[in-house]
This record gives structure tokens, sequence and C-alpha cells, in this order.
């Protein structure tokens, strides 16, 4: 178990240099950033140069690279455009995102696994096809387009619900927000589920349980629910990434100051510090999600070892 | 992409449950008359892309909060536009090169310090030094000594403060300018010349966190990225006072997101409607839009420096692309009359008498699809029979203007391949392909004004390698007639040189004008007296609450 997890950090190590280096080189060819920073009109050459200057982008690319690879290892992420550091910014953005995410993760896993173990139960009854049939809905239509919808009915029609979230981002603000963003995973989930435990519900193991007179209960959440969580915890695990990094458009339509609200700003200010840093942040977010989902497997079906 | 399609869908669905709802709205206790002077609203905002610093601060988002926070010299009247002292006692000139500048006594910065001339002349240094990477530095271009302190090939500088500034007394100080420039004192409302308290320098981390400025509203918190909460001051020593108790400036990613909140009754008041919205809003706020001329105009602008686009009898060309426009049909069907077809090259916000001149473009801005045919055929035809307008398609929703100006072009040239849009990415991208020349075409050139004179319209744009000639245009008289409008002492005579130097622009169609711009504004039925000024940013201090 130690060994595989040492090897697993070790080949971190190039997937996180290559997709630093990738997203560095995309962010580059966007070409100067300083030229947006004049508004309608030419830096004056004397400033546009000391700013290139001072952000280091009158060196090489590959000496930025190097440069900027070694401040990051010494938790330096660099300065954005508007003078603040990118650490302040991750550290303001980053915990409404993660919010944000569980909110999402609680509903996919609450809803989502509950919704499939009732289906997968009573496949081809009445509620089997309803359920199938909605989440058919929600998967066919665009995250923006529930998300304004729910804002429009929730929020102005109705007003349960304040249209966008305050700067706090807490919880409960984020109660509409992280459904609209789980939506179309919770589907996802509940028909893995549903698939998953229709199929296990027929094999040995589970007669044997019923036939040593378990309760059902117990036969369901033990036997059953365990060994058919495998392939879910695959997809949650690397929707926590997907969330984080893909919440862009949930985060715009409901104003949440999160990740996605950074680096969009950040890409359209082509800046460069902000991108790159927050990306590496959610490469690294992916690639421990998926070590702890292998991880994972070994404790849902003891069958799985790690040497 | 997905932003267009997501705006559209927006516009629909906003209809629809506006239409259900009749209309929401904030519900607020009745008397409209008098206003709560206690009662703060809240505003829309963007997150400003410099450090707010007067010097630094060149967009409207960062512009808001330095309005608010800052007076200067001279205050731009908000109906009129037209500069009035405000901390000037006077600014006193014989030969418009050497001014004398006396600061009116009483007045302080928000944390009691006293506002003296020294504390313009230290802000002002401050913004032309090159080591500070003061974006708009380029303002004090004109006063004696800015070469020393901003060389302009990025050398070392060899001094630290400008030669032309001199205190000379507690309230008085000179300033000496490299050149004749009669209507100087009226640049003086811009914020960048905006007085600066000690602090500024002596802690500048700190003041960049909470700005401290001599204006009608204090900072009373600033979370960067998300939200500013502004309050009232009482100890504010000047006439125009905050009729309100503050401000809340909200950041939004997306300016339909302000929009529902407006319609949700969870925000007073969005300054930025989208393009999007416009077919609803007479529905969905009846009086409570407001779109009002700003000092903003759009221009196609040519790249000169491209051999092609500048030989002789591309001038009719030009011209003739200009008559093939027809901007009243786009910018009433793509604009919902938020624009204002052009016949300048300057803003109604001008004012006749600050240079504006309707219908001085004449013919060549008017729609004459047969005759651009013919001129654009007797110039010699498109360079390449085929045109390409470049424009950043990431704001303002240029992609659809663009395509109407081609259609249009495209119809009265009989020809669907004449005329095509070139989207790039990103505004960033779009300005480093102007700056590096590379533009194969026509591209969109937007100016918004830094101060309303009509200077401000041509010699920034138009002369030999001004700061925002983008096309590198260039021409002896167009220079020759700039150069002696701003050694007039006369503001009139001024004026008519400029109109001169305009008729020579006109001419050889320096650049296309399309139409100038509108500032739009909705607000909820708490507040009155919203009124937003030529530089399309809401009059704050004289909005009633309540």
């Amino acid at each position: 178990m130690g060994r595989y997890v040492v090897r697993r950090l070790l080949q971190m190590i190039p997937v996180f240099v290559g997709s630093t280096l990738l997203i560095f080189l995309m962010v580059n060819v966007m070409g100067d950033p300083v030229a947006g920073l004049c508004g309608e009109r030419q830096c004056d050459p004397a400033t546009a140069a000391q700013l290139k200057r001072e952000f280091g982008l009158d060196k090489p690319v590959w000496q930025q690279y190097l440069t900027y690879m070694g401040n990051v290892f010494t938790g330096d992420f660099g300065t954005a455009f508007n003078g603040q550091k990118v650490t302040e910014l991750m550290s303001t953005a980053f915990p409404v995102t993660i919010r944000l995410t569980i909110v999402a993760i609680l509903f996919e896993i609450v809803i989502g696994i509950v919704l499939g173990v009732v289906t997968g139960l009573r496949r081809g009854r009445p509620i089997d096809t309803a359920v199938l049939l909605l989440t058919l809905v929600v998967i066919s239509v665009p995250t923006f387009v529930t998300g304004l919808l729910l804002q429009l009915l929730l929020g102005v029609e109705w007003g349960w619900i304040k249209p966008s979230v305050s700067t706090d981002a807490t919880f409960d603000e984020l109660i509409v927000p992280g459904l609209v963003l789980a939506s179309v995973s919770l589907a996802y989930v509940t028909r893995l589920t549903r698939t998953s435990i229709a199929e296990n519900r027929r094999s040995d193991y589970v007669r044997t349980a019923v036939a040593k007179g378990l309760p059902r209960r117990r036969v369901i959440t033990r036997h059953l629910l365990r060994n058919s969580l495998i392939p879910v915890v695959t997809f949650i695990g690397t929707d926590i990434g997907a969330l984080m990094g893909g919440a862009i458009v949930t985060e715009r339509i409901f104003n949440i100051h999160g990740v996605g609200y950074q680096l969009y700003q950040g890409i359209l200010r082509q800046n460069t510090q902000t991108v790159v840093g927050f990306v590496t942040v959610l490469v690294l977010v992916f690639l421990v999600a998926n070590l702890l989902v292998d991880l994972l497997y070994a404790v849902l079906d003891p069958r799985i070892r790690y040497a | 992409m997905r932003g267009a399609t997501h705006a559209r869908w927006a516009a629909g669905a906003a209809a629809v449950a506006l239409a259900a709802t009749a209309c929401g709205g904030g519900g607020s206790d009745g008397d409209s008359g008098g206003g709560d002077s206690a009662a703060v609203l809240s505003s829309s905002w963007g997150d400003p892309q410099n450090p707010l610093e007067p010097a630094n601060t060149n967009e409207v988002q960062g512009g808001k909060v330095l309005d608010m926070i800052f007076r200067s010299l001279k205050k731009y009247d908000p109906e009129t536009g037209k500069a009035e002292d405000m901390l000037a006692e006077k600014i006193e000139t014989s030969d418009s090169q050497n001014f004398t500048v006396t600061v009116k006594p009483g007045w302080t910065f928000s944390n009691g310090e006293k506002v003296t001339a020294k504390s313009f002349v230290d802000a002002w240094n401050y913004g032309a030094s090159l080591k500070n990477n003061q974006k708009n530095a380029y303002f004090f271009g004109y006063i004696d000594g800015y070469d020393k302190v901003h060389p302009e090939d990025g050398g070392k500088q060899s001094a630290d403060t400008l030669s032309g500034l001199k205190v000379t007394g507690e309230r008085t100080f000179t300033v000496k300018l490299n050149q004749k420039f009669s209507t100087f004192p009226d640049t003086l409302g811009y914020p960048a010349y905006a007085p600066l308290p000690r602090a500024f320098f002596t802690d500048h981390a700190a003041w960049v966190k909470k700005p401290v400025g001599n204006g009608p509203y204090t900072i009373e918190s600033y979370t960067k990225g998300s939200q500013m909460a502004l309050k009232k001051r009482d100890d504010y020593p000047g006439e125009d006072k905050a009729q309100n108790g503050g401000v809340t400036l909200k950041v939004y990613t997306d300016n339909n997101t302000a929009y529902t909140d407006l319609m949700a009754g969870n925000l007073d008041l969005v300054d930025d409607v989208p393009a999007s919205q416009l077919k609803n809003v007479q529905s969905d706020l009846g009086d409570r839009y407001i779109n009002t001329p700003a000092g903003i105009i759009q221009t196609l602008a040519f790249p000169f420096y491209d051999a092609k686009w500048n030989k002789a009898g591309m001038e009719k060309v030009r011209t003739g692309l200009s008559m093939a426009i027809n901007r009243d049909q786009i910018t009433e069907t793509i604009f919902q009359k938020t624009r204002t077809p052009a016949t300048d090259w300057t803003s109604p916000v001008l004012g006749e008498e600050g240079g504006f001149k309707e219908g001085l473009c004449g013919d060549a801005c008017a729609y004459k699809p047969d005759e651009a045919k013919k001129l654009i055929e007797e110039g010699g035809g498109l360079p390449g029979g085929q045109i390409k307008i470049t424009y950043n398609a990431d704001t303002g929703s240029h992609r659809e203007w663009v395509d109407a100006v081609c259609n249009s072009i495209n119809n009265a040239l009989d020809n669907d391949k004449a005329c095509v849009g070139n989207p790039i990415g990103t505004f960033a991208d779009f300005r480093n392909q102007i700056t590096d020349r590379k533009m194969p075409g026509p591209f969109r050139a937007g100016w918004q004004m830094d101060y309303p004179l009509i200077q401000n319209f041509l010699q920034p744009l138009y002369y030999t390698n001004a700061s925002s000639n983008d096309g590198k245009w260039t021409n002896k008289d167009f220079d020759r007639l700039v150069n002696e409008a701003n050694a007039e002492t006369d503001t009139a005579t001024a004026v008519e040189k400029f109109q001169e130097a305009e008729k020579v622009l006109r001419d050889a169609m320096g650049a296309i004008p399309l139409w100038y711009q509108n500032g739009s504004a909705g607000y909820s039925e708490r507040l009155s007296d919203v009124k937003l000024n030529p530089f399309s940013v809401p009059v704050y201090n004289e909005i009633k609450v309540g």
C-alpha cells in the first residue's frame, strides 16, 4: 500500500510538469498581455517595457517557465496585473469554490445514489422509467439553461432566493447554484448506480446473503451497494476536479466569485500568472482526487489490493 | 460562442419571465419626494483592471470609484460636460504655456489632511515618473521636463520630478508646458490630475488597499474583486455633497446577472444594460431606464502602414465604404437606438460650442449604395477584392454590428464576399496585433474621451504618431491645423481650427465614423435623480434614495 502510494506520487511529477508547461505555453501563445492594459490606445513604450520587465515577460519563454516553477515551489505564484498576489486571489476564490463543490458533491451522492438504488431495485417499474426520463432531460439540457431558468423562476418570479450570491457565499446561498452545477453529474450518478445495482442484484453473493436470511436493508447496504459503488466512486472522484474547474458557467450565472471567475478574468486579461497558478492548483486537485479514488477501491472491494 | 448563445437565451427567458410577473422590481416604502439622506444604494461594478491609483486608472470601473472619492482642480458638469472650477480658485496664463494655479482654501482629505498645492504637485510628479508604472503617465507629457522623468525610449530617467512644476506658496503652484496648449486647464478634470495625501507616499500598500481621497465619499471597506462599500463623507467641504448615505459597489462577472438582480430587487442601479436586454428594457423599467449620449465614438480605422490601403485613389474607396454602411438601420435594429449615427468625428456631448458639428461629414457618411459602388470602382476597387473587418469578439457585442456592417457593404456592392468579419479572441490579443501592425484591413476603433474637448477626439487619434493613432494615418495639413489650434488662445477660434482639421480628415477619410455611443442605465423604484455624466458614469452623489 505504502509503496503504491509513493509510486503514484512519483508519477504525478511528470504529469504536473507537463500540464503546467502546456498551460504556460498556451497562455503565452495568446501574445503580449501588456497590450491589453492600456484600453483603446497603445501603451506608451517606456511604461510597457518597464511592466514587461517587472512581470518577467521580456525573457524567453523557457526562462519564464523555469523562473515561474522555481517560484511556485517556494509558494510564490506571482502577482496579478491589478497588483494582488495570486496566492491572495486563491485564498479568496478557492474556499468559495470548494464550498460550491461540496454542495454539488453532496447532491450527487445523496440524491444520485438514492435515486440510483431505488430505480436499480425497481427496474422496469413506473418510478424507474420516470427517473430515467428525468435524467435524460437533465443530461440533454445545458447547464446554463438550467441555471438561468432556476435563477429566473426562484430568484425573480417567486422570490425564494436571491438571484446572485453575496460576497460571503455561505452554504445556504450556494444550494441552488450547487444543484445546478451538480445536475448533469447527478443524472450520470443515478444512471451508473442504477445499472450497477441492477447487475449485481442477480449475482451469487447477493443471492447467498438473501438465502442466509439477512434483513433486506443489510443485504442492500452491506453487500449490494458496497460492491456496486466502484464505478460511481470513480466517477465522483474525477468529477471533483471537473466541478471545480468547470464551475465557470455556473459561477458566472450566479455571480459567484470563485475559481471560475478568476480563471475567466485571467484568460480575458491574458494574465499568465493567474491562469497558470489556478490551473496548477486544479491539476493538483485532480491528481490527488484520482489517487484517493484508487485507494478507495481497496476499501470498497477487499479483493483489490495494492502492493 | 457560448457567451453569445447564453445571452440570447437569457433575453428570451427574461422576456417570458418578466411578462409573466408583469415587472417585479424592489418594493420599498413610499415617499419619493425628499429621499433618505442616510440610505445606501447598491450599484453594479466590474473588477478594476489596475490598482486604484488616479494616474493608473484608465477604464470606467476604476474611474467610477475615483469619481466618488476624488475631486480635481476642475470638474466636468454632469450635464453639459463643461469644465468648471472645483478645487481651483483660479488658473491664470498670459501665453497659453505658463500657468499659475491657485487652490481654494478649506479643502481636506477624508483623513483630515489639508489639500495644498503640494498635494497636487507631488501627485503629478508621481504619475509622470516612469518608475511608478502609471499607465496614464502620458497625460503629463505636456508638462515641461516630462522627457527627463519619463524617457520615451525606456532608458533610465534622469530626474524624479517634473521641472515644469513649482510650488510657489501653500495654495499656489506654477505649471510650465513644453508647448502652447490653450485648453490645458480644461483637461484638469481628468482623475489622473487628482491631488494625493501624504499617506499615499508614506504607506503606499495600505493606501492602495483602502484609498483615501478628497471627494464626497470615503471608502468604508474594500474586498478586492467582489465589493466596495462607500460612505457619505460628512465633513466634505465641496458643494456637491452626497445626497445619499453611501454606495455599495458589487462586482458582477456578467451584466446579465446584474440586470436579473435589478429585476429581483436585489440591486438598485445597473449602469451597463446588456445588449441582449435592450429590447425588453422599456417594458421592464419604463422611465427608470436612461439612455443619454456619452463621449464615445466608434470608428473603422485603416492600416495606412499597408501600401494597399495607402496608395492614391484609396480615399475614394474609403469614402465609398463609408457610404455603403447603413448606419440608421444598424443603430436601430442592432443597438435599439443606444447608438446614434455619426456625422462627424467628435461627439454630441461636446455641444456646438465645444466643437461638435452635426453633418460635418456630409454625404460621405450618408447611406448611398449606388454612389458607394461607383466610388469604390473609381478608386480601383477593394484591395484584394475583399475587406476583412477585424474586431475583438470577447466583449461589447462587436460581432453583431461588424456582421451588419459587412452585410450592408455586401448589399451595396452586390457581392456576397466583398466584406467579412475577422474576429480575434481577446481584447489583449487584438491590441497586440494592432500594435504589431498586423491588421489585414479596416479594424474596429473605439474612443472614449478623456476630457470633453474637441482636441481629445482628434489629436490622440489622427495626429502623426499620436498615442492612439492605430492606423498610422498621417497628413501634414491636419497636423499643422492642430498645432495652430492648440496655440490659439481664443477658444472659439481654436475650435474652428480643429474643425478645419476635421475636414481634412474627412476628405481623406482617415477613419470611417460609425456611431456615437450612449450610456445606458436602469435603476430600481427606490432611486430618483439618476443621471449619467458624459463619461457614462452614474452621478452617484446626486442620486436620492427612498
